[in-house]
């Protein structure tokens, strides 16, 4: 593993980070620590039906229960916004669709729908009204197979909701929401070159993100309309902006103060609760708190999408792919807005291949509208492309890092959805797998080992930050970003490298929406990489300064000054004769040469260093049962350069783990009514400790060459690998190809009962 | 004049399935403006839904940057993250 970079005091290095005591002792704030005087709680009253009409709701019962303060229904909300789609940061986002979410108006879409909510002086009185709520509903069919979705006779979830991007614009409604085609070359050209041409349909199921904490805000509304906002989120700057919008209030009149945030991975990047509290707080004039119940995540709250794909590709005998073709469909739930778009991009990104043509499909289904996950919408058509080009690899009898390092993408490779990439790490993580002790270690009977690689692209945007300098010496850094994996870590780590002081001497705040310039979410794996551009500004803007005031204290000119391992120095011999001049001492002294000390930068960041993943995964398959163990894993990585390599791992690790889970265990389970079977995580079973090995993780550094650190985003690539290298190494140990995740014990069984052989017809 | 590229779905939406363009254009901003000109209402689908790649480098909110007679500009949809 290369890990501790010697070249830099506090970059690469693996200090302690500086939120662990009070994460490990309990001080942190989560989204439901909150409390403030007065404080009303609140309940959701949610749909029971997959699919219905609201007829009427009659909450005369439950307004006048004692302790009741407000109840709300759709009606109470602002009319919803017009029905487009706005640039609202890193995707576009329709607004009418975000308020009919956080509260139905004329339909319920899914079963946990939220339909109505109540406010009252106890957790235990609101749920008692939220039982005296009497909705009469028009149950409607209802849709959430995917495949079922797109049939002409299919049940409309919106009659007007026409299918976008294709041509002549159709006159009838469709849960086709979005149809979208990337094209490069000839692909029939590209297929009648092949020798080998393997066709294959896989089926992926939604999965939660399963972030332990659950939605969490408390919310007080001032009599002047102003909105004072705690949540737990993945970025304060985003509610600000979507409660803003579902409550027709200016955004200065929304102040929102960031909890510690227990997981998200893409799940917390935007509202539920936090509207309906504003609401409810407007009309009482007291705080409402609301904490969603796991049930209430599972049934009401983003997963990722589920997906049927069909993958084609074509190679020659010697290995080149001569032509990849995808069809997508994505599930976006009840309202437009799957990952369909990073899903086809992502599809085939990891290889140079000449003709391709992928084709996508959002398409709405009666279940919670889709919330990002982790590389949102690549691990879907990645895992069919991984586990097609392993039977290619088989079939042709060659080696599967062999195969993939033949058609990798370089520097220089013009990628199918236009950019072309810069430095990049790909074939450096192919050869770190292929010369890893993993790949060749010997194999016990029922065992097999799978490869399989992934593509991000990874992103920048908007990050504003400061960093002050303190009279003796220390500096606090002001950053707008929830810190989900250690950001304030590594944020200070390259805040004392370039500052030239101590990592302890930095105190990170992640600051409310009214202390610091606006930032974009915390997701796509940005923070340390855009966030930390901002930092390292404002950084060297603090520094501009101190050397002006030591050039006012040396009464020489500011250009005649340098800054050097944490102090002023004479830039040359014809400075001056000074001694170096620390940074305690010029912030002791700002007062008398001009006031307080600080940097600011605001940016809107770009850059980014696509990330790319191999990983190795070894599993032992029990034939009487079924189950499928994991029993050896490894994860290698281009991260660019690891910042804080610990933090790094971490999310190698992590998201091999989430992605063990989609492989192998997780997914919803709906009864004929549409209605949520497992809401808990007793049925809907993630992977625990037990389940893994320990997960071991490869770091390859190619800088990105367009941060100063070399910074690529690490989190998203590592969930994208996982399902495929499962299914290809149980394709080793069992000579069975399973397409349909998750590869559960029965599926297994059935297989071999099948009959299932290395090359299927 | 740089050569643009505009996904099949916008071709098809838009554009009557021509995807490839040569505009004489110095920024992103000029090449939006000459696309909606010759297919109004393209430029407002490429301001909402879009990120650019110019020249390999992908840009999110794209509207300044510069476009040389040689480049390369291609739209795509914008990317998020989890």
């Amino acid at each position: 593993m290369k890990n501790e970079t010697q070249e830099f005091k506090w970059v690469g290095k693996r200090p302690i980070r500086p939120d662990g005591v009070d994460k490990v002792t309990g001080r942190a704030k989560f989204g439901a620590d909150m409390h403030l005087p007065g404080m009303l709680i609140g309940r959701v009253l949610r749909s029971p039906h997959a699919h219905a009409r609201i007829r009427s709701i009659d909450t005369t019962k439950a307004a006048s229960l004692p302790g009741v303060k407000a109840v709300v229904t759709g009606s109470d909300f602002p009319p919803p916004p017009p029905p487009v789609w706005q640039a609202a940061g890193e995707v576009p986002v329709n607004f009418r669709d975000l308020a009919r979410n956080v509260m139905a108006r004329d339909k319920a879409l899914y079963d946990g729908h939220a339909v109505a909510a109540v406010a009252a002086t106890s957790a235990a009185i609101a749920e008692e009204a939220i039982d005296l709520i009497e909705v009469d509903y028009e149950v409607l069919p209802h849709v959430i197979d995917v495949k079922a979705a797109m049939k002409p006779d299919a049940p409309l979830l919106h009659d007007d909701l026409f299918t976008d991007g294709v041509s002549p614009k159709p006159d009838k409604p469709s849960n086709i929401a979005k149809r979208m085609e990337f094209a490069v070359g000839d692909i029939e050209a590209g297929f009648s070159k092949a020798d080998v041409v393997i066709e294959r349909e896989f089926t992926t199921k939604p999965v939660h993100q399963g972030y332990i904490e659950p939605h969490a805000c408390v919310v007080d509304s001032s009599e002047d309309g102003r909105l004072f906002i705690h949540c737990s989120s993945q970025g304060q700057f985003m509610v600000r902006q979507f409660c803003a919008r579902v409550l027709d209030v200016e955004i200065s009149k929304v102040t929102v103060v960031p909890a510690e945030i227990g997981g998200g991975f893409g799940g917390k990047t935007t509202v539920y609760l936090e509207p309906t509290a504003g609401l409810l707080s407007r009309i009482t004039g007291r705080p409402v708190k609301m904490v969603m119940s796991r049930t209430e995540v599972f049934r009401a709250s983003g997963p990722t999408s589920g997906g049927a794909t069909k993958i084609k590709i074509g190679a020659t005998k010697d290995g080149t792919i001569t032509a990849a073709q995808a069809t997508l469909a994505y599930q976006a739930g009840a309202f437009p807005g799957s990952p369909i778009g990073p899903g086809c991009m992502c599809a085939f990104a990891p290889y140079n291949i000449q003709n391709v043509n992928v084709v996508g499909h959002d398409v709405v289904v009666n279940r919670p509208k889709v919330a990002a996950y982790r590389a949102p919408g690549a691990p879907i058509s990645e895992f069919g492309v991984e586990c097609v080009i392993d039977e290619i690899a088989e079939k042709l009898s060659i080696d599967p890092i062999a195969l993939r390092e033949k058609n990798a993408a370089r520097q220089g490779t013009k990628a199918y959805y236009g950019p072309t990439f810069g430095p990049i790490g790909f074939v450096e993580t192919l050869e770190a797998a292929k010369q890893h002790p993993h790949y060749s270690a010997p194999l016990g009977e029922n065992q097999g080992r799978g490869v399989a690689s992934g593509f991000w692209f990874n992103i920048g945007g908007d990050s504003s930050a400061s960093v002050h300098i303190n009279e003796d010496g220390t500096a606090t850094v002001i950053e707008g970003n929830p810190d989900i994996g250690g950001s304030r870590a590594s944020l200070a780590q390259m805040a004392a490298e370039v500052l030239g002081i101590d990592y302890d001497k930095i105190r990170i705040t992640v600051a409310d929406t009214s202390s610091v310039g606006y930032n974009f979410l915390t997701g796509g794996s940005r923070v340390t990489f855009a966030s930390g551009k901002a930092v390292i500004e404002a950084a060297n803007g603090a520094i501009s300064e101190l050397c002006a005031r030591a050039a006012k204290l040396w009464e020489i000119d500011a250009d005649a000054v340098e800054w050097v391992d944490g102090e002023a120095r004479p830039a040359g011999d014809n400075a001056g004769d000074f001694e170096p001049m620390p940074l305690s001492t010029i912030a002791g002294a700002s007062g008398k040469t001009g006031g307080p000390i600080s940097g600011h930068a605001s940016l809107n960041v770009k850059g980014a260093g696509p990330g790319f993943g191999t990983h190795i995964c070894d599993v032992e398959v029990d034939q009487e049962t079924g189950r499928v163990s994991v029993i050896r894993y490894t994860a290698v990585q281009d991260v660019g350069r690891a910042i804080h390599p610990g933090y790094v791992e971490g999310q190698l690790q992590g998201g091999v783990a989430q992605g063990v889970g989609w492989a192998l265990n997780e997914e919803y389970i709906y009864d004929k009514d549409g209605r949520l079977d497992n809401p808990g995580f007793l049925d809907y079973r993630v992977p625990v400790a037990s389940d893994l090995p320990m997960i071991d993780t490869v770091l390859v550094e190619v800088p990105n060459p367009n941060h100063p650190y070399g910074v690529r985003g690490v989190g998203e690539v590592p969930i994208i690998p996982p399902m495929a290298a499962v299914a290809n190494a149980i394709s080793d140990a069992l000579g069975v190809r399973l397409k349909d995740l998750p590869m559960s014990p029965p599926k297994v069984l059935a297989s071999l009962s099948n009959g299932g052989s290395r090359t299927p017809s | 004049m740089a050569k643009v590229v505009i996904p099949a779905g916008l071709s098809q939406q838009f554009t009557g399935g021509k995807s490839e363009f040569e505009i004489n254009a110095k920024t992103v901003r000029a090449v939006i403006r000459c696309l909606d000109k010759d297919f109004p209402g393209i430029g407002k689908a490429i301001e909402i839904d879009m990120a650019v790649a110019v020249d390999g480098e992908i840009y999110h909110d794209p509207l300044l940057e510069s476009v040389a007679p040689d480049s390369e500009v291609y739209f795509l949809p914008r990317i998020g993250g989890g």
